[in-house]
């Protein structure tokens, strides 16, 4: 059974239809990759899953449950976690605190004024643990602004990876990283799938196939292809489309 | 540019010396206010101003919301206190209960208007707010006695077990606000040092990441706003027994804006202490450079402009970047079992 369901999603900003008609399965346990040109709607259709925007018209469903127009921290909560294109770190906080902030753990005691936070060494402990999988445990105490941009990249994913998700949505995780930092990165999601639901929106068409289960074109706001990436290699409306060619 | 994160994780070790010294020239001052040429009532605007300049910081330092309509709310404490004196008893643990629980409430209700604001909208709206209520106080003579304010309010007397002080006598009245302004300030190091005030400070950084990772941003800005406009009526309620009355100034837009920038010079946006040397600038400033000239509010203005100009981080950023140039350790202290 699908873990995360998308169906008829339709989303306008004012007469502009940004997103036409789109849907998504994603299976438990998969990489579901997204792809599609520059403007194809892409990170808007993000957005609209993980509750950014209320869809104007059609139904999201997670792990059975409706949650179609629930607001981002009630998704967040229900195991829906997620990078950003653009970075969304909290750059004034050192590295271990990003993590911190979104454990679990740490919500839950959060409402309490009086608690004191960094003593206690298990939710410590568990930051670590998350930094350590993507390779930043040694700079959990360094600044989040005085990371590489890399690095930056990396705790990105860490802090969707602490708020202990069932599913995790990545937006573009190797734009602007090099070659090397691009081999890291698949890594780093070989490893993940292991243990998570992936969703990623890729424009380096390479990486994508290397990783993805399947895969989903996006085309003026609409799924014009799906299906396993060698079916789609095939396909020569993705290949046209995936290069800008189609406008 | 340093910020307010740029404190400590752990509390302790950078809290200790500045609290020490903080309640030793509180607990010194009527010693040797007096000495040097200044007045005790002077103690007692200055300590009730920390109340409301800190707990103010919670929401404008800390939470990265700024209020320019914060006056509103130490007026309504004062207003409070005045009232609950003259028409239901008088008592003065019930006025400042009264002073704290109308400002809550007040806050609370204008925070449901302000907390899916952000920026430039949430600024206007405080000033918004701010104007309602100083209009109501000056309109509804009835009951706040319009222009003139509520006159004559008691300093009733702090009654402990069979310990009974009279707050009539300025030094009493003085322990009293200092004993207050300083649990207050303890109370405030820690809110903002756990997992509370973390969570305020990330939403200053990013609203959008942190709504991203569960948290009920307007619930956290609303109850940051309804905070601070409790303090603010404690430090009215004071502020009410200290004039001995309760008039519109209070609440003016003056006041509002005297409040941010107090905590501006001071250097609010990244120390915990800037509210405490803002108002204690400010006060130098009226009471030496006004017996010098009546145009100091000219100078105090421009000293403004050049703060703001060459050091925005306030005088507390000058002494944190006095400080980095000494050779220095990690600005986080890392814990030892990690």
């Amino acid at each position: 059974m699908a873990l995360f369901r998308a169906e008829g999603i339709q989303k306008r900003f004012g007469a502009r239809v940004v997103l036409e008609n789109i849907t998504l399965s994603i299976e438990a346990g998969s990489v579901h990759g997204i792809m599609g040109p520059n403007g194809a709607g892409k990170t808007t259709c993000f957005h609209v899953l993980t509750g950014h925007h209320a869809p104007d018209a059609g139904r999201i469903t997670f792990d059975g449950r409706d949650i179609t127009g629930l607001k981002p921290h009630v998704i967040a909560r229900l195991g829906v976690s997620r990078s950003f294109q653009m970075m969304n770190l909290f750059d004034d906080a050192v590295v271990i605190e990003n993590v911190m902030l979104a454990l679990p753990a740490f919500r839950a005691i959060s409402g309490r004024p009086f608690r004191t936070s960094f003593g206690d060494s298990r939710l410590i402990e568990a930051a670590l643990e998350v930094l350590d999988q993507v390779g930043l445990a040694e700079r959990a105490w360094h600044n989040a602004k005085s990371l590489s941009y890399g690095d930056r990249r990396a705790l990105e994913i860490a802090v969707a990876l602490a708020a202990e998700p069932r599913i995790l949505f990545l937006d573009e995780p190797t734009a602007g990283l090099g070659a090397k930092a691009t081999q890291n990165l698949a890594q780093l999601i070989r490893r993940l799938r292991q243990r998570y639901t992936i969703c990623l929106i890729e424009h380096d068409m390479r990486f994508l196939f290397e990783l993805a289960d399947r895969i989903s074109v996006i085309h003026w706001g609409q799924v014009i292809a799906e299906g396993a990436p060698e079916a789609l290699k095939a396909n020569k409306w993705v290949a046209r489309s995936a290069l800008g060619e189609v406008a | 540019m340093i910020t307010l994160s740029d404190i400590p994780p752990r509390g302790g070790a950078g809290f200790a010396g500045p609290m020490a010294l903080f309640v030793l020239v509180l607990a010194t001052l009527p010693l040797w206010i007096a000495p040097i040429g200044l007045y005790e009532y002077l103690g007692i605007e200055i300590a009730i101003w920390i109340l409301f300049a800190m707990g103010f910081n919670l929401l404008f330092g800390y939470t990265g919301l700024h209020s320019f309509g914060h006056g509103a709310y130490l007026g309504i404490g004062a207003y409070a206190f005045g009232l609950f004196q003259q028409q239901v008893m008088v008592s003065l643990w019930g006025g400042l209960f009264c002073a704290i629980t109308a400002a809550l409430l007040a806050g609370a209700i204008v925070g449901a208007f302000l907390s899916h604001r952000r920026g430039i909208y949430y600024a206007l709206l405080t000033i918004a707010f701010g104007q309602v209520f100083w209009f109501c106080a000056m309109k509804l003579h009835g009951i706040t006695g319009g222009e003139d304010g509520l006159l004559g309010i008691p300093r009733p007397d702090l009654i402990i077990g069979a310990w009974r002080v009279d707050l009539n006598d300025n030094t009493n009245f003085y322990w009293f606000v200092a004993a207050i302004a300083a649990l207050a300030v303890l109370a405030l190091w820690r809110i903002v040092n756990a997992p509370f005030g973390r969570v305020l400070q990330a939403i200053r950084q990013n609203e959008t990441r942190a709504r991203f990772v569960g948290y009920d941003v307007w619930r956290w800005k609303w109850l940051a706003f309804t905070l601070s406009a409790g303090f603010a009526g404690l430090a009215g309620g004071l502020f009410a027994m200290a004039q001995q009355s309760a008039y519109p100034d209070v609440m003016s837009l003056h006041q509002s804006g005297l409040i941010v920038m107090m905590v501006l010079i001071g250097g609010g946006l990244v120390n915990f202490w800037g509210p405490v040397l803002g108002v204690v600038l400010y006060y130098i400033a009226r009471d030496i450079l006004g017996g010098l000239t009546e145009a100091w509010l000219l100078w105090y203005g421009l000293l403004f402009v050049i703060m703001v100009m060459v050091r925005p981080e306030g005088v507390a950023g000058l002494f944190h970047s006095l400080k980095q140039r000494l050779p220095r350790q990690a600005s986080v202290t890392k814990p030892e079992q990690a």
